[in-house]
């Protein structure tokens, strides 16, 4: 058997594929994040990067912390389960800053009955009204207290 | 000093490698907070569900959901009688703003609260081609804003209909649970002010969560659990009609 003539052509082929291979491997580390693959397939990063996104809803143990007069009269009352931002909104800035941020003033007219108006979808024991049969267009705060608003003796339900 | 050409062809490519790396950092951790000690989940009373849309509100605030979009929404369910396979059901604006009368007064009436059910075994993360949506290893699915293509791929393999390509960004958007505010020790948003207890965040990996009493004494349901998505929002008081 003779030798094989032109191995040197073998050598260039095989050459020319490492140089392939080592091309893709550099530009595949400058183009995928080093946190790729960190917990599994996807950028590590990521999840650090979703858990630092502001916060806009204080949660209402940052509200107890100086309110603690409302919070004297509403853990009394029935609306004690109900926490201070699902009626006064998102109110994170004016944790932040309680000088130049203030809530806006709510009426009581339009805010109670997003809960308490009457509907037969609502569970039977929710307390509910037809607002217009029950009061007309009165602020419901012309009677009731809204961080305890059960009616006291004297005046019926 | 003097570098030869061979050197020179030899050094770039490790020091583009090793620049990469500078930019990349290490990825910074929330102080306290270690995703092993959680395992994230929702349970849903819907017995006390009064449709009062707080919850749809709150989330479009905390998380700037564009209107028109929802990351949780309302249904209301009217059913006749036995009529279970054919509920009415309705959600006008996901119930951002309550919900009107219903025009017949008959049968069963409620409300359901919908959101993403992060799934253990998500249909949605399997789909997408560049690893830009995952669970985390706290429980929640997630999507990477840097990475996703905007391809829709999880939009419809979501079989919950939880997704939707927010139209500012063109890229997949979905609840997360809150993310940056349960990794803070807060509650999520819509459970903060979900006025009478539907709503409460679940640690199911936390021994001292109440979750584990109620799920103890009580019948639940997940949604449509017999596609095997190992679903974590569990649901209380669910109607056979509630798709």
């Amino acid at each position: 058997m003779t030798k094989f003539k032109d191995a040197g052509h073998l050598f260039r082929l095989a050459a020319v594929f490492l140089v392939g291979v080592v091309l893709f491997l550099i530009v595949r580390g400058l183009l995928v994040p080093k946190s790729f693959g960190q917990y599994g397939h996807y950028r590590g990063k990521a999840i650090a990067e979703i858990a630092a996104l502001p916060v806009s809803y204080a949660g209402h143990q940052v509200c107890e912390g100086c309110h603690t007069d409302v919070l004297d009269v509403k853990s009394k009352g029935v609306h004690k389960g109900v926490a201070c931002e699902s009626c006064h909104g998102p109110l994170a800035k004016h944790a932040d800053d309680p000088a130049s941020v203030q809530p806006e003033k709510l009426d009581t007219a339009k805010l109670c009955v997003r809960c308490h108006e009457a509907n037969m979808a609502k569970p039977r024991n929710f307390p509910q009204v037809a607002s217009e049969e029950h009061s007309g267009d009165a602020a419901c705060n012309s009677c009731h207290q809204p961080h305890s608003p059960a009616m006291t003796a004297g005046v019926s339900q | 000093m003097n570098i030869t050409r061979r050197q020179l062809l030899i050094l770039l490519p490790a020091a583009a490698i090793a620049w990469d790396h500078i930019l990349a950092g290490t990825p910074e951790a929330s102080p306290n907070y270690n995703m092993t000690d959680h395992w994230w989940g929702m349970l849903m009373d819907i017995t006390k569900c009064i449709g009062c849309g707080s919850c749809v509100r709150a989330c479009q605030l905390e998380n700037q959901v564009p209107d028109g979009y929802f990351r949780t929404w309302v249904e209301r369910y009217q059913v006749t009688d036995w009529n279970i396979e054919y509920p009415k059901v309705d959600s006008p604006d996901g119930g951002k703003s309550g919900f009107p009368p219903a025009k017949e007064d008959v049968g069963k009436n409620f409300f359901v609260p919908k959101m993403c059910n992060q799934c253990a075994d998500s249909p949605c993360t399997q789909v997408c081609p560049v690893g830009a949506t995952f669970v985390s290893p706290d429980g929640v699915v997630l999507v990477d804003q840097k990475y996703c293509l905007g391809c829709r791929y999880c939009v419809q393999a979501c079989p919950y209909g939880c997704r939707f390509i927010n139209p500012k960004t063109e890229t997949a958007n979905k609840c997360t649970l809150c993310y940056h505010r349960i990794t803070k020790g807060l509650t999520t948003a819509c459970c903060e002010v979900c006025p009478t207890g539907t709503r409460q965040l679940a640690d199911l990996r936390n021994p001292e969560d109440p979750i584990h009493e109620f799920l103890k004494t009580h019948s639940v349901q997940v949604l449509k659990p017999y596609l095997a998505t190992r679903a974590k929002v569990f649901y209380y008081g669910l109607d056979g009609s509630v798709r």
